[in-house]
């Protein structure tokens, strides 16, 4: 049996592959559904659809045969199989629910000009506004409350923030190790180091971040000496610990992936090994240094749990010792509790609609950097 | 073909029999470990009751209790009237509101710092973010820091309201995860200031709250809670929908709300219903 021009599969064959292909399949197909889902959810922020106004007019129930049917089903937000199934006495009671809602409201708000105000607006959601109770212009997230206050600035700042600070801790540490177990370090120190650091990424990030609240914070915080104890600062050198693993191991494949005769012509050519190491491989594999980054980016900008753990402060600062808060810690944490269809988690949806396109594009642009790389490397460029 | 049929509806009967001694309960994190404790031993006491208990937020209760995925929902705060709406529009009635239970919240210190009592407006003051330092409310020159529960939780909301009277929480407040963490935090932190149940307690000092000057500091204990002098308590509810009140689950709610469904209250660091409120 060998493989020969004519060859026909044999049924169990044909069968293995057919079923890898539909797995592969369906793998596309989830992340097309998952995406579907997440954009359908977000959409109708996208389209204004969504109002937050406190107080909104309310027609008093007495007054339901007033309304055409189309009016009061759109009055009471009805999809018209639910309008076709309700008799009368259950649409009157449908109002009456409007008409506690307005009652519920305390004095202070009736007559806040904020209370009429639609809150997911665009210039609501991106720029600074001026609350009644606020003496300037803020950037405030307070989703949960009378008026509900949704902008996403000091969570983009925060995620940012975080992120950076990890990837400014994350990345040298992680080549300067990649660069030392694949060039300079003895094949013993390296068989032992190499797995010890990609064991970190076996670490669960429930557990980094409970040892970065208990300890690292504290530790930190004494190094240092600044004010709040839980912070951006401390979240960030946490989530470095997540990323490290990451970016070395893909970091370390591209430096050994390094044609061996670069190596040997450099040291034969007298150079030293760091000299080699420095001025000729890492070089040689920036394209793909940088694709672990990227890469490391794209993990560090989705995880949770460690800076749902460690900080979790909306405060709009670009000061790295303030608190921060991350677009994932807000899912995470806020959409548990949010009215199922309501604007709090329409927007929740979006912040992870944006997300997932961040991602996506850090992702893509890792993989096309390292698409060239390759190219590159086999000299077709 | 009319095999089939019968078979299929063997087995949709058998398994609606199968459901009629199993109650589904989901909602209120704040109330979950409650409702298990109820459920235990409830189920001890009627053998062939099955009760499942789950947690997720009240919200998720709600969206359950919506799409008739749970039959009782927990809730740590009132049904808000658009869920009260979805429920109508999904099932065409209002959904029942019990009181289970009652819960105080204290406000916890370091145990380092001399603060003893606050009044609710100084309260205020701290957690909006207008009080910045210790001296302002008669303790030493140190900043405050502010930790809060996350946005989620029913505390938060009930606190925002009945505290802060509907004003925002300071943008620099901590968000923590649960109480537990909040008492953990403010034990370390000796400018620390957090808010959670009265039941939680070790590792930081309650303060005694005073509604407003004239009157006199209460601690937060369950004699003062429960009887209403204590200012920061609230109820915790569980919703049936109405058509479901009847049966097992009619009976499981009244012994909750039983003299024997109240002693179980305790255990999970909440306070018991006044009498005049049980079953």
């Amino acid at each position: 049996m060998g493989i020969h021009r004519g060859h026909r599969a044999r049924p169990l064959e044909w069968l293995a592959e057919k079923f890898i292909f539909l797995v592969s399949l369906s793998t596309i197909l989830m992340v097309f559904l998952i995406f579907l889902f997440v954009a359908r959810e977000a959409l109708p922020i996208f389209f204004g659809e969504t109002d937050t106004a406190l107080v909104q007019t309310v027609i008093p129930p007495d007054e339901a045969d007033k309304l055409s049917p189309a009016q009061l089903q759109k009055y009471l937000e009805l999809t018209p199989e639910q309008f076709a199934s309700m008799d009368k006495d259950s649409l009157k009671a449908l109002m009456e629910v409007k008409q506690e809602a307005l009652d519920e409201i305390p004095e202070k708000f009736r007559n806040d000009p904020d209370a009429r105000a639609n809150t997911t607006d665009w210039h609501y959601l991106l720029l600074p506004h001026q609350w009644s109770d606020y003496d300037k212009p803020e950037y405030i997230w307070q989703p949960v409350g009378q008026i509900q206050k949704y902008n996403i600035v000091p969570l983009l700042v925060g995620t940012l923030k975080v992120t950076l600070i990890g990837l400014l801790f994350a990345v040298p540490l992680a080549v300067g190790a990649a660069i030392y177990v694949s060039q300079l370090a003895r094949p013993r120190v390296r068989e032992i180091v190499k797995p010890t650091i990609e064991l970190l990424s076996g670490i669960p990030s429930v557990v980094v971040g409970f040892f970065a609240l208990l300890i690292m914070a504290t530790v930190l915080q004494k190094l240092f000496g600044y004010q709040t104890r839980l912070n951006a600062f401390v979240a960030g050198i946490a989530l470095g610990f997540a990323v490290i693993p990451v970016i070395f191991s893909i970091a370390e494949d591209a430096l050994t992936s390094v044609p061996r005769a670069y190596t040997q012509a450099a040291l034969a050519l007298g150079a030293s090994r760091w000299q080699t190491a420095w001025q000729i491989v890492l070089p040689a594999a920036l394209p793909g240094v940088f694709a672990a980054a990227v890469l490391g980016f794209g993990r560090a900008i989705g995880e949770t749990m460690i800076v749902l753990m460690v900080c979790s402060a909306s405060v709009m600062s670009w000061n790295i010792f303030d608190s921060a808060r991350s677009i994932t810690t807000t899912i995470a944490a806020e959409m548990a509790e949010a009215v199922s269809g309501g604007p709090h988690y329409r927007i929740l949806f979006m912040l992870g609609a944006l997300l997932f396109a961040a991602t996506f594009v850090s992702n893509m642009i890792g993989g096309a950097v390292i698409e060239r790389f390759k190219l590159k490397l086999e000299g077709k460029r | 073909m009319k095999k089939l049929f019968t078979i299929l509806a063997l087995s949709a009967a058998t398994g609606i029999a199968a459901l009629a001694g199993n109650i589904t309960v989901k909602g209120s994190d704040t109330l979950l470990i409650l409702a298990q404790k109820w459920a235990e031993t409830y189920m001890g006491q009627h053998k062939d009751v099955k009760i499942q208990v789950s947690g997720g937020g009240s919200g998720i209760g709600f969206a359950a209790l919506q799409n008739q995925t749970t039959d009782l929902c927990d809730a740590s705060r009132k049904a808000k009237s658009s869920e009260i709406a979805n429920c109508m529009k999904a099932f065409g009635k209002r959904p029942t509101e019990y009181k289970v239970a009652v819960d105080g919240l204290s406000v916890y210190v370091n145990g380092e710092n001399p603060v003893k009592e606050l009044t609710i407006e100084q309260l205020a003051g701290i957690f909006t973010g207008k009080v910045k330092n210790w001296k302002e409310v008669g303790g030493p020159d140190a900043p405050i820091t502010v930790y809060s529960r996350e946005n989620s939780s029913g505390t938060y909301e009930f606190f925002k309201e009945h505290v802060l009277k509907g004003a925002d929480f300071a943008a620099s407040a901590q968000t923590m995860p649960g109480t537990a963490a909040i008492l953990q935090a403010v034990s370390k932190d000796k400018s620390g200031i957090g808010y959670g149940g009265a039941g939680y307690g070790t590792g930081a000092k309650h303060l005694s709250i005073k509604k407003d000057d004239a009157s006199p500091a209460i601690e937060p204990t369950e004699e003062s809670i429960i009887n209403g002098t204590y200012p920061i308590w609230r109820y915790l509810y569980v919703y049936v929908n109405p058509a479901l009140d009847k049966g097992e689950i009619g009976a499981y709610l009244n012994w909750i709300r039983s003299d024997d469904g109240q002693k179980i209250v305790k255990d999970a660091g909440y306070f018991p219903l006044p009498a005049k409120l049980r079953q």
